[in-house]
This record gives C-alpha cells, sequence and structure tokens, in this order.
C-alpha cells in the first residue's frame, strides 16, 4: 500500500484513512493522547500496519490491542507504560476502530424497499436490494442502495450469508410466498442478527404454514420478526421503514421501544 | 469521522489549516459515543459534532487555540452543581476530548 516504508514514499496517515473510510475497509487508528508523542499514530488493519507511536515495543503491543478492539467493534483508551508494558499508566492512547459497515439485505424491489433503503442510509448501512424480477430490481428505482441484484433472495444468500453477523439484517419485503419461503430458510441458515418479514397478519399466520412444511422449526420461526417492525401506527413506506430501523434498534440495544416518557432510568446506557 | 469525510477532503484541497476533535472517553450519560468527530477549520467552519450541542461552542474555541499554534490537548467537559452555567453536558455524564492539528 501507499504507507509502506518500502516504497521509500510514505503517503501521510490521513490519506490512507481516507482511503479506507472509503473503500469501507476495517482498520484500527492508534493516536497517543497523553504521554511522550501525544499525538503520534499507528494505523493498524489485519494484514498491515503504518506509522509509529515512538516505541517499538509500545507499537508491538497497540498493533495486538488494536485488532482486538476492531474485531469487536469497540473504541477506547488504554494505557501502557512507555515501551507498551500493561498495567503501567505513563502512555494513554486512544484505540478508534472502525469496523465495515453492517449490511442490509433487502428482498424484494418494491415502494417499501426504496423508502427503506433511504432510511438504512443514513444509519450506515452497506445496502443491497435483490428481486427474481428485472422489470423491478433495476438502479433506476434505487439509487440509494449500494448494489441491486437481480436473482432470486435464496441464490444471494447461498453466495453472501456465510459473512453475515449479528450487526446485519436481512428484510424481506415480497410478501409472495414463492420468494418469501426459500429467502427466509436461506437467511434462517446464517448467522444474521436480524431477519425482518412484511406482510399482514394473515399473510403472516400463512407464511407459517408454508415455512413449517419447508421444515423450519420452532426456534427458526422464533428467529423471525414478522409481521416486520413495531407498532408506530405506520402507514406509508416511508413510516414503514422507519418502523422497520426502531426495531433493528432495539433489537441491539435490547429494548422495549415504548416511549421513554413511560419508562425511568438511563436515557444511553 | 467517516460521516465528515467529505469535508475535511475539501477543506484540505482548498489549504485550509484543521483541527479534529475527537470524543475519546465517556463516563456516565453522554450523547456521543468515543470516536464522534468534529472537525474546525482556521476560518472558523465547523463539521461533525461531538455532543448534543452541549460542548460545541467551548470545542471551537480550544481548537481554534490548537491552531493558533497551542498545543494539541485533552478537554474534558461534565456537569458539576457549582457551575450551573457553565460549559457542560445537560445529561449529566462527562465527556472527554482530545484535540489536535489535522498535520497528520
Amino acid at each position: 500500500m501507499a504507507g509502506d516504508p518500502a516504497s521509500g514514499n510514505a503517503a501521510p496517515i490521513f490519506d490512507v484513512v481516507a482511503a479506507l473510510l472509503r473503500s469501507e475497509s476495517a482498520f484500527a487508528l492508534a493516536t497517543v493522547v497523553e504521554g511522550p508523542g501525544a499525538g503520534a499514530k499507528l494505523l493498524v488493519r489485519p494484514d498491515d500496519t503504518m506509522g509509529t507511536l515512538g516505541e517499538a515495543g509500545l507499537d508491538r503491543v497497540v498493533e495486538r490491542d488494536a485488532l482486538g478492539e476492531l474485531a469487536a467493534g469497540r473504541s477506547g483508551v488504554r494505557h501502557y507504560g512507555e515501551h507498551g508494558e500493561a498495567r503501567e499508566d505513563s502512555v494513554r492512547v486512544f484505540i478508534e476502530s472502525f469496523a465495515q459497515p453492517p449490511r442490509m439485505l433487502i428482498f424484494g424491489a418494491v415502494d417499501f424497499t426504496a423508502a427503506l433503503v433511504r432510511v438504512a442510509k443514513v444509519l450506515g448501512y452497506r445496502v443491497t436490494v435483490c428481486d427474481a424480477r428485472e422489470v423491478f430490481a433495476t438502479r433506476q428505482r434505487f439509487p440509494l442502495a449500494d448494489e441491486v441484484v437481480v436473482d432470486w433472495p435464496n441464490r444471494l444468500l447461498d453466495q453472501v450469508g456465510p459473512g453475515l453477523g449479528q450487526r446485519d439484517a436481512v428484510c424481506v419485503l415480497t410478501h409472495d410466498n414463492k420468494f418469501d419461503v426459500p429467502a427466509i430458510v436461506s437467511a434462517l441458515a446464517t448467522g444474521v442478527g436480524y431477519i425482518g418479514v412484511m406482510g399482514s397478519r394473515r399473510t403472516h399466520e400463512n407464511r407459517l404454514v408454508r415455512l413449517r412444511e419447508a421444515g423450519v422449526d420452532d426456534e427458526g420461526i422464533a428467529r423471525l420478526h414478522s409481521p416486520i417492525g413495531i407498532d408506530i401506527g405506520a402507514r406509508t413506506p416511508e413510516e414503514t421503514a422507519v418502523s422497520i430501523v426502531a426495531e433493528i434498534i432495539a433489537l441491539r440495544t435490547g429494548r422495549s421501544a415504548q416511549a421513554l416518557k413511560a419508562s425511568s432510568g438511563p436515557i444511553h446506557d | 469521522m467517516r460521516e465528515i469525510l467529505a469535508d475535511l477532503e475539501r477543506w484540505r484541497r482548498q489549504g485550509r489549516r484543521i483541527a479534529l476533535a475527537r470524543v475519546i472517553d465517556l463516563e456516565g450519560s453522554g450523547p456521543r459515543l468515543p470516536g464522534a468527530t468534529m472537525a474546525v477549520a482556521d476560518d472558523g467552519e465547523v463539521a461533525g459534532s461531538v455532543s448534543g450541542g452541549c460542548v460545541e461552542g467551548a470545542v471551537v474555541a480550544e481548537a481554534l487555540d490548537v491552531l493558533d499554534g497551542g498545543d494539541r490537548r485533552l478537554v474534558s467537559f461534565g456537569y458539576s452543581d457549582d457551575e450551573a452555567f457553565a460549559v457542560g453536558l445537560t445529561c449529566g455524564g462527562t465527556i472527554h476530548l482530545f484535540i489536535e492539528p489535522l498535520d497528520w
């Protein structure tokens, strides 16, 4: 990369940070905030490190800790001795993790999809819209989506499913059992954190029967957020999108999604 | 920093000097998590935020001082009953910020 010391032409760290942010790559930036060399930086990636905090032993320990923080998606201050000793406090280092953005896969290229893409982008998701019908799954209809894929949802999930994790979301908006059931079965086979499925109460009941016929057990059914969203009385596609992302946030934080006025205790954890 | 990247790059192209203020630690309740970043250009233009608007004014003053030749610094803002009208977080928490020039 540009900052490789071997090139003899090291790029300023910020240029590399900007390029990594733009390409949505995972990295951590460690900065000495107190102690000798305040302001010194170490940029840590899973396969590469650039910069220095001014002391080789400290660099080694912070590189290791930064990779740990990055994997956990945490940012915070850690303290060390001048040579990286644990349990000492002569150098304080702020390690900021820049994890890859969470992913949202939206199945079904309908009006609700366009609104959900917009709201998901506001929240920082990398958004994929997928529908097997090529007249609907077009870039023109979803200009803010990161990708628009014409394929069967279950086939897309076979490809990208293994990379999905707790922070990611699958939203099934098709309301067509022909597409929905295989998509849900494939989504349940992944480690994705949220699976929401749109439909009326009646559609939902009918879909449960089809899912059981397809071999989905109680545990799988319990993982589904169906009908999708929290009850805020949403009617328009935009309101529905807000209801869906509110459900995703509340799932992550373990909160009840009731009005703060009706609860007590700290607002922020 | 992701949210203000476009501003930072534009300011750098324009040759403006920039100070970055980043939330590095939080005690108690606070609106923004570690990593929240506010940038201040040498003409006082601001991008991003580090709180819900409670301390931004004071952070701009510190950032401009850093750009004016002051040292990079740690700054903390918290709530205190004694200074009900001083700068602090109305939510009762304390935030610690690191403010430095973007010279790296």
